[in-house]
């Protein structure tokens, strides 16, 4: 009762505070801002808020909230259309829509995926306001209760969403997300410091790689080479096939799903330190669990795109607890809304602990605007849909040079390093041969994702206990067996049973026919080289860094045997084994008119080019020679698509005062920008 | 007070030496143009928020107002930023830098990835903040000025990283005899202080604003127990008690009243060295090196203008806390004590940093 008596009145303000036409006019322009940074794959809010953080100062509290929020809430809405119109993962909310939604697109139903999409995305985001309303008020002792053997459980579940995702040979699904887990161990290790297959002497290697190239190099760089290879459109005959309607019709048909994916969404968001890198892929997990016939899911199952965007947008709402409560941002647009928050007006809003006793007003605000902004950005991503959507009926070959031109783009912003290129182009190559040869893309992309938290709440968690077990042995078996990890270990332990007998109907690469022995012998002889060489450079970390050898050693050990004794199947079973999986045998990468490396040279081209005369000349070259000679245009269109190009380019990254990577040319001579 | 009074010292010496400068900078115009402020870290940080705060200030007070954007080069740890801006040569005053104590740090630790040289830089603005460490209830009752009753009892600490800012904590503690155990890659103080409160850590240490903004209350209720600050500077050099936090004893005095802690030597000489460039200067804005004086007295009374406007106190407080802001001749005075640190006391810091934690900067 005490907590409605304080609840009403303040929700009563916040909705006062928000219905103001100036306070929704700033909402709508966030909103349309949001959407323009968001389908540029790999920029996201991030971008997005460091553009509007210059005029935050002193602005009017609730005005300066509407524009941000309606700027952050749309991202994740937004960055729908890259994953489902080509297969670019935009930002890791959208990783688990690529999976069915761009089979979708190329069966010529991109709109009814968008629309369905966007509807679960606005009843996500909804649901999640409608729960933070009541929860906000009593989510802290909740929040305190996860602590890190919750957070190491929630982890686990995540990656037991490997045993749905790992294909028709399980134990190649278990080593592509070891290998996953491996190369997300490549750097300085959190704990102590130590290097993991990566030297002083190459800085680049010592951060790690950025989670936008690995996202890009492993569903985007493979999609646009094969693609660009058949010389089609995404959408097979060109055709378009359902429009929006049916996509609103079939997330209605859904509608449990979608409300229990939200609840996931809004849930798993709420707890600090795991943000929105699990979200998906549980709520993808769920999604194929409860549904009865399996055998769409990678393929094109609208089920598949409707679960991970309900959560997805819930997951906002959800990162707002941690975020407001404990002025802990849960992800990076929130650390940079938190400083911002402090710009606005006087100043004298403080995020944290205070905020629900000093400004529970301002709090529903936060919560209702980001509902609001939802609805707007949902409405008008619907409204596009139909007409964005017959970018999938272009001949795909116009379209390539200008994914070339964003995924390099997208690849830069993460670290601005010419590296970035190096590595989403080295990522690219893995990815081609992970889905050649059938080794489940998703599930590396999960290892990659989930690596870094598996280590670090391992190794705390395991720290933490063995300090209460030296207390006391209850203590201990208090700390670790919480009611919380049981609960969760057993949907754990549940969802792996179900999904491993499952997996199997799942081919998230579709069916892939099976070809000669060698080829696929040689790709996992150059797997297991390098999981030894890892192996070997983890062990020589000193012992007394045991934190930052215990994970890459127990991990890689796993993922050399899964890989061991594939190798002795492949040596054992006959060449029509399904091991053997190898799409350059049949279907229609091998039938494709243009060979993979002569379509891969020409991305090639394009980075060596930028790492001479840096990104925009290297641009104007690349687009210009390959839409003359690979596209076969015109001079008059290849000049006005070139120009369209770099125009596009320039104007993005000048409003968001980003530079292009410079090239040995731009080290010698002083260029005015954007040559520089 | 002295603080203040080393600040308004600075203050006038900056503001004597722009006067006598003052006709050079009648040429200096930075109207129509745009100043980069580079930050070595992601968008996500403290130093981001430090710089986003000063920009529009700054932009305000420059001739010409020029626009102040802030660009962020994040990566190895700050030092991929700062070996770039030491290949930076002075072009026409629309290049800032900032950097922060984690810059500092491998900088005085040899770190083998550092190519910079903090003294070739123009320093035109320092800042600092406050830190206060507290402790348990359970065990905060045997807290009593003194380590002396802690010495028995195995603490567990939420912590970044042995070189980073939490060296300040850690080697502050082993001084006391202190026996705490650092959990270490939790990704910010915050995450340190959510380990605090769910109770998997058992001391803690916020830096002061965000000390202010949450852990304050846990000791207001009881949940927590204010243990020390680091103390602050005064304009001889000396530690002395926090103006933030007056109420609060500075490690200093809790040294000096535990048995076996000394306040001189090579373990208090190591440690006020790491302190001063952790904490009271932990974030410089530079020019680059080769910049000529009247811009750079531009810059120093750009700063000068905003740190003395009517009502920056205020704002200043929530975000680098109610201390100093040092400008010119201070801030280089500033950065000359938070980048030096003797031979002795480097030695003595690598060489426990490599038999506590095994840590090896090589």
């Amino acid at each position: 009762m005490d907590i409605i008596a304080t609840a009403l009145p303040a929700l009563g303000d916040a909705w006062a505070l928000i219905l103001q036409p100036l306070v929704l006019g700033y909402l709508v322009l966030g909103v349309v801002m949001g959407l323009c940074v968001g389908v540029f794959p790999g920029l996201g809010g991030i971008a997005g808020l460091s553009l509007l953080l210059p005029f935050m100062f002193g602005m009017e509290p609730v005005l300066g909230l509407a524009l941000m929020i309606g700027m952050v809430a749309v991202v994740p809405t937004s960055d729908t259309f890259a994953s489902v119109l080509m297969g670019i993962p935009g930002s890791s909310a959208s990783q688990a829509t690529v999976l069915d939604g761009f089979p979708l697109a190329k069966k010529g139903q991109a709109a009814r995926a968008l629309s369905a999409a966007f509807s679960a995305s606005l009843f996500g985001g909804l649901v999640g306001a409608l729960f933070l309303t009541i929860f906000i008020l009593i989510a802290r002792p909740i929040v305190l209760a996860f602590g890190l053997p919750e957070m190491l459980m929630i982890t686990i579940l995540g990656l037991s969403m490997v045993a749905v995702l790992a294909g028709r040979v399980a134990l190649k699904g278990l080593a592509a997300a070891g290998l996953g887990l491996m190369i997300g161990t490549i750097g300085e290790a959190d704990a102590g410091g130590s290097l993991r297959m990566a030297t002083y002497d190459i800085p680049y290697l010592t951060d790690g790689l950025a989670l936008v190239i690995v996202g890009l190099g492993i569903f985007a760089v493979p999609e646009i080479v094969s693609l660009l290879r058949q010389d089609r459109s995404i959408a097979r005959e060109a055709k378009l096939g359902a429009g929006w309607g049916a996509g609103v019709r079939d997330w209605f048909a859904n509608i449990w799903l979608s409300m229990r994916c939200s609840l996931i969404g809004v849930l798993v968001g709420i707890i600090p330190g795991l943000g929105g890198s699990v979200v998906d892929w549980i709520a993808y997990g769920h999604t194929v669990q409860t549904t009865k016939d399996k055998s769409n899911f990678g393929k094109g199952e609208i089920r598949g795109v409707i679960g991970p965007e309900s959560s997805n947008n819930a997951k906002e709402g959800g990162g707002l607890v941690p975020t407001l409560l404990f002025g802990i941002p849960g992800s990076g647009s929130m650390a940079i809304f938190i400083g911002a928050i402090a710009l606005l007006g006087s100043g004298d809003i403080e995020v944290g602990p205070k905020m629900l006793q000093d400004n529970l007003d301002i709090t529903y605000s936060i919560v209702w605007l980001l509902a609001l902004a939802n609805v707007v950005g949902t409405l008008l991503c619907i409204a596009a849909s139909g007409g964005i959507a017959k970018l999938t009926t272009i001949r795909f070959t116009y379209l390539a040079p200008f994914l070339f031109m964003l995924i390099s783009f997208a690849a830069f912003q993460s670290g601005q390093n010419f590296e970035d290129l190096l590595a989403l182009f080295v990522i690219g190559l893995i990815g081609i041969f992970l889905r050649r040869f059938d080794w489940s893309r998703p599930a590396f992309l999960i290892g990659f994702v989930l690596s870094n938290p598996v280590e670090k709440f391992s190794n705390q968690a395991f720290q933490i206990a063995s300090f209460r077990f030296r207390k006391s042995f209850e203590e201990g078996m208090e700390y670790i067996f919480s009611p919380i990890v049981i609960v969760l270990l057993i949907v754990t332990v549940v969802s792996v049973v179900l999904g491993i007998r499952q997996a199997k109907t799942i081919m998230a690469e579709g069916d892939v026919q099976s070809g000669s022995k060698r080829a696929p012998l040689v790709f996992l002889l150059v797997i297991i080289a390098y999981l030894v060489t890892a192996l070997i450079n983890a062990q020589m970390i000193p012992d007394f860094n045991l934190t930052d050898k215990i994970v890459p050693l127990v991990v890689g050990g796993i993922a050399l045997a899964c890989c061991l004794i594939m190798l002795v199947q492949m040596i054992l079973r006959p060449e029509t084994d399904v091991i053997f999986a190898d799409k350059e045998a049949a279907g229609e990468d091998a039938d494709a008119p243009y060979g993979l490396w002569s379509t891969l040279g020409w991305f090639g081209s394009l980075i060596v080019a930028t790492f001479f005369v840096g990104f925009i000349l290297a641009l104007v070259g690349f687009m210009l020679s390959f839409l003359r000679v690979r596209a076969g245009a015109s001079w008059t269109k290849t000049l006005i698509l070139t120009a369209a190009g770099i125009t596009l380019m320039c104007v993005m990254a000048g409003a968001l005062n980003r530079d292009f990577p410079p090239g040995l040319l731009q080290g010698a001579v002083d260029l005015p920008w954007p040559l520089k | 007070m002295t603080i203040n009074k080393l600040a308004s010292t600075v203050a006038a010496a900056a503001l004597a030496a722009a006067g006598m400068a003052a006709p050079a900078l009648a040429e200096v115009d930075l109207s129509g143009k745009t100043i980069e402020w580079v930050i070595p870290f992601s968008e996500t940080g403290g130093s981001a928020k430090w710089a986003n705060f000063f920009a529009p200030l700054l932009s305000a007070q420059l001739p010409g107002t020029p626009t102040v954007v802030v660009k962020f080069m994040p990566g190895a740890g700050s030092t991929k930023g700062a070996n770039w801006f030491q290949d930076q040569k002075h072009e026409d005053g629309t290049l800032l830098f900032g950097t922060s104590g984690s810059t500092q740090f491998p900088y005085l630790l040899d770190d083998p990835r550092v190519r910079y040289e903090y003294s070739d830089w123009v320093p035109i603005m320092a800042s600092g903040t406050g830190g206060v460490a507290y402790l348990n209830p359970e065990d905060g009752k045997k807290f009593d000025g003194s380590a002396n009753a802690l010495k028995d009892i195995n603490f567990i600490y939420g912590s970044q990283g042995a070189t980073r800012l939490d060296l300040v904590p850690l080697l502050a503690w082993k001084m006391l005899g202190m026996n705490v155990e650092p959990v270490f890659g939790i990704k910010g103080r915050g995450d340190g202080r959510l380990m605090f409160e769910r109770g998997e850590a058992t001391i803690d240490y916020q830096t002061s604003s965000a000390y202010l903004g949450a852990s304050a209350d846990l000791v207001a209720s009881g949940k927590a127990v204010a243990m020390m600050s680091w103390g602050a500077l005064d304009e001889d050099g000396n530690i002395v008690r926090d103006p933030t936090f007056p109420e609060i004893p500075t490690f200093k005095e809790v040294c000096e009243a535990t048995d076996g802690c000394e306040t001189s030597g090579e373990a208090w000489d190591a440690w006020k060295a790491f302190f001063i460039a952790g904490f009271p200067v932990q974030k410089i804005a530079f020019l680059p090196a080769g910049t000529p004086d009247d811009v750079k007295q531009t810059y120093v009374e750009a700063f000068d203008a905003v740190r003395s406007a009517d009502g920056f106190k205020e704002r200043a407080a929530q975000q680098v806390g109610k201390y100093p802001v040092f400008v010119g001749d201070g801030a280089a005075r500033a950065t000359k004590e938070g980048t030096t640190v003797s031979a002795e006391a480097k030695a003595y810091v690598i060489d426990w940093l490599q038999q506590d934690y095994g840590v090896s900067l090589k």
